[in-house]
């Protein structure tokens, strides 16, 4: 009992942790330009094909794809944000949902029609399958590994955000954008970085929960409540909130379909209209 | 949503109709004798017009986005299916179960989603919908869940008039049912009811100062839209004598929303437009493979997004505004 119990523990924070990577750029670009951009799930989707494709076609070893689909979904975002997002950051949130929503059915249609309506699988390396064995308990090496990589990756985010002069811009123009701006801080230079790598960071977590969440063109609209309850429920522009709201979100997720499988996704719903009612501008929100 | 002071200039609630106005009317019933092997496709665009119009309610005009206004849109259609199917199939006493059942949801989430801003109210909505089409989806021996319910027979309307395949019935009386109910939405809008909620859309904050109770207003609109979307569900359930799961699905909510945005918000006829535009594009682009349409409906929301704020009224505004500009 009490094993299955930490097993399942332990697969909510596994499947938590991919939630956060996902979401996290998601999280940092609303709370800095106050974007709700519904199409972040289609860069985790770029993530995750450039992964499969590299792996099937081109034969990359799994862990050198990563990086690849770090940069493939950054530069996709990147070029997105100077072209088409960087003028809807004054627009109506109205025109921003049906601006991302637009984008997510074209990326929905475009992966359908490149790569065929069904799930994409990757062949994960050997050292990555089979279990682990702790104090007698098994866990799964996938799972590990994704705390591991989540761990590291949270930590960067981190240091980056407090020790460098570029983590300062960051936290400066989230604060007060225009107040930076007279600073002399090139705001739209600091949103553009940040859309980057956000979205490739969007793009790491799709390559990496290939394995966990699946792959088939549908991704985006799937999994759209999950990145943006993360955002929703933490907070924008925090990362402790995202990461505590990915590991609530992933626990409650994994324990709700072990322990009441007849329920589905109620409980993920449930939860998400409580706590938004609890906490409308999320767990470490600013309330203005 | 910085529209045109020519549509959104404030006229008294028992303003006459203007020429256009009634032209566009005269239209509709001109359809149903122009088209006569369309008649059902017409009954739709109509439905759909219908609970563009409802969104139009408390997105146009009172600012808040929803993205699950299907919630009451399938309230009420499995409100009107589930009469019938338990033996009481007079139609206009089932529309007004339907707006009740949209209402009584409508009213009992108001709360949820009049507090907070945008991010939360969008949240909010969307978790409502997909909780309620989880429900309907698991209670499988009330709603016939993935199967839809079946068993939907209609009586005659006023006891005259069958419901017919070739949707003669069903046009004429979703035409009446469309009339009637934006009649009512368009002297809303143009009372000071509906000024206070133009109000409160441009600024929340300032609406208290001036005696306006802002929670209240708002619960009140989002009630009144949410009876009149249960009363288009119903009519979808009683014209195509069926009600699928996909009434409550997230799809129906978002299509809205795009109809709503393609013919322009904030002015009760965006909607119609929009539903009549958006509904024959479908029709005419059904033989192409759906992953098509859905790509180059992407592309159509980017570029009017983009290119085209206001939609497809707001470009004949902008249009007469620059003829009348010549002219002068």
């Amino acid at each position: 009992m009490l094993g299955h119990l930490v097993g399942v523990l332990f697969d909510g924070v596994a499947y938590g942790s991919l939630l956060f990577v996902i979401s996290i750029g998601l999280s940092v670009t609303m709370g800095l330009m106050n974007f709700v951009n519904l199409a972040h799930g289609a860069f985790a989707m770029l993530g995750g094909y450039a992964c499969a494709v590299l792996m099937t076609r081109a034969g990359v070893p799994f862990l050198a794809t990563l990086p690849l689909a770090f940069a493939a979904a950054a530069a996709a975002g990147i070029v997105l944000e100077r072209t088409l997002y960087q003028r809807l950051y004054r627009a109506t949130h109205l025109e921003q949902v049906m601006f991302s929503i637009g984008l997510v059915f074209m990326a929905v249609a475009g992966a359908t029609w490149a790569f065929g309506p069904s799930q994409a699988a990757v062949r994960l390396p050997g050292f990555l399958r089979g279990q682990v064995h702790v104090a007698g308990l098994d866990f799964g090496a996938y799972r590990v590994f994704l705390i591991g990589v989540v761990v590291v990756v949270t930590i960067a985010l981190h240091l980056m955000l407090v020790r460098t002069r570029f983590g300062a811009q960051v936290r400066a123009s989230v604060d007060n954008a225009v107040a930076a701006a007279g600073l002399g801080i090139d705001v739209n230079r600091v949103f553009a970085v940040t859309f980057a790598l956000g979205s490739g960071l969007a793009g790491l977590g799709g390559a990496l929960g290939i394995d966990v969440l699946g792959l088939d063109p549908t991704f985006p609209l799937k999994y759209m409540v999950y990145f943006l309850l993360v955002v929703a429920i933490g907070g924008a522009g925090t990362i402790k909130g995202g990461l505590v709201a990915a590991m609530v979100l992933g626990i409650a997720d994994v324990a709700g379909k072990y322990y009441l499988p007849q329920a589905g996704a109620f409980i993920i719903y449930v939860l998400m209209v409580a706590l938004m009612i609890l906490f409308p501008a999320g767990l470490y929100g600013r309330r203005t | 949503m910085t529209s045109a002071p020519a549509p959104d200039a404030p006229r008294l609630p028992g303003a006459r109709w203007s020429a256009p106005e009634i032209a566009f009317w005269l239209l509709a019933v001109a359809a149903f004798f122009a088209f006569p092997a369309y008649r059902v496709l017409g009954s739709q665009i109509l439905i759909t017009g219908l609970f563009a119009v409802t969104l139009d309610l408390i997105l146009g005009y009172a600012g808040i986005v929803s993205l699950g206004h299907a919630a009451f849109f399938g309230a009420g259609a499995y409100a009107a299916g589930l009469l019938t199917v338990h033996g009481w199939g007079e139609p206009v006493s089932g529309l007004v179960a339907a707006g009740a059942a949209g209402a009584i949801v409508g009213y009992a989430t108001s709360f949820l989603v009049v507090r907070g801003a945008d991010l939360a109210r969008l949240m909010v909505t969307l978790g409502i919908g997909l909780l309620l089409y989880e429900a309907a989806n698991k209670a499988a021996f009330v709603t016939g869940g993935v199967d839809g319910l079946s068993g939907v027979s209609m009586w005659k309307l006023f006891g005259v008039f069958p419901f017919d395949l070739a949707g003669n019935t069903a046009y004429l009386y979703s035409l009446a049912v469309l009339f009637v109910l934006f009649a009512l939405a368009r002297r809303i809008v143009n009372s000071p009811f509906g000024l206070s909620l133009r109000g409160i859309r441009e600024n929340g904050r300032r609406m208290p100062a001036i005696g306006s109770p802002v929670a209240r207003r708002l619960i009140a609109i989002y009630t009144i839209s949410a009876a009149m979307a249960g009363v288009a569900g119903g009519l979808l359930a009683q014209t195509t004598q069926f009600v699928g799961l996909d009434v409550l699905s997230f799809p129906r909510s978002a299509d809205l929303m795009i109809v709503l945005v393609l013919g322009g918000t904030g002015r009760l006829y965006g909607g119609l437009v929009g539903a009549a535009v958006f509904m024959i594009a479908h029709h005419l682009l059904s033989d192409l493979n759906p992953v098509y349409w859905q790509f180059w409906l992407g592309l159509l929301l980017v570029v009017v997004v983009m290119f085209a704020r206001g939609g497809i009224l707001g470009g004949v505004d902008a249009l007469r505004r620059r003829s009348r500009g010549a002219s002068r």
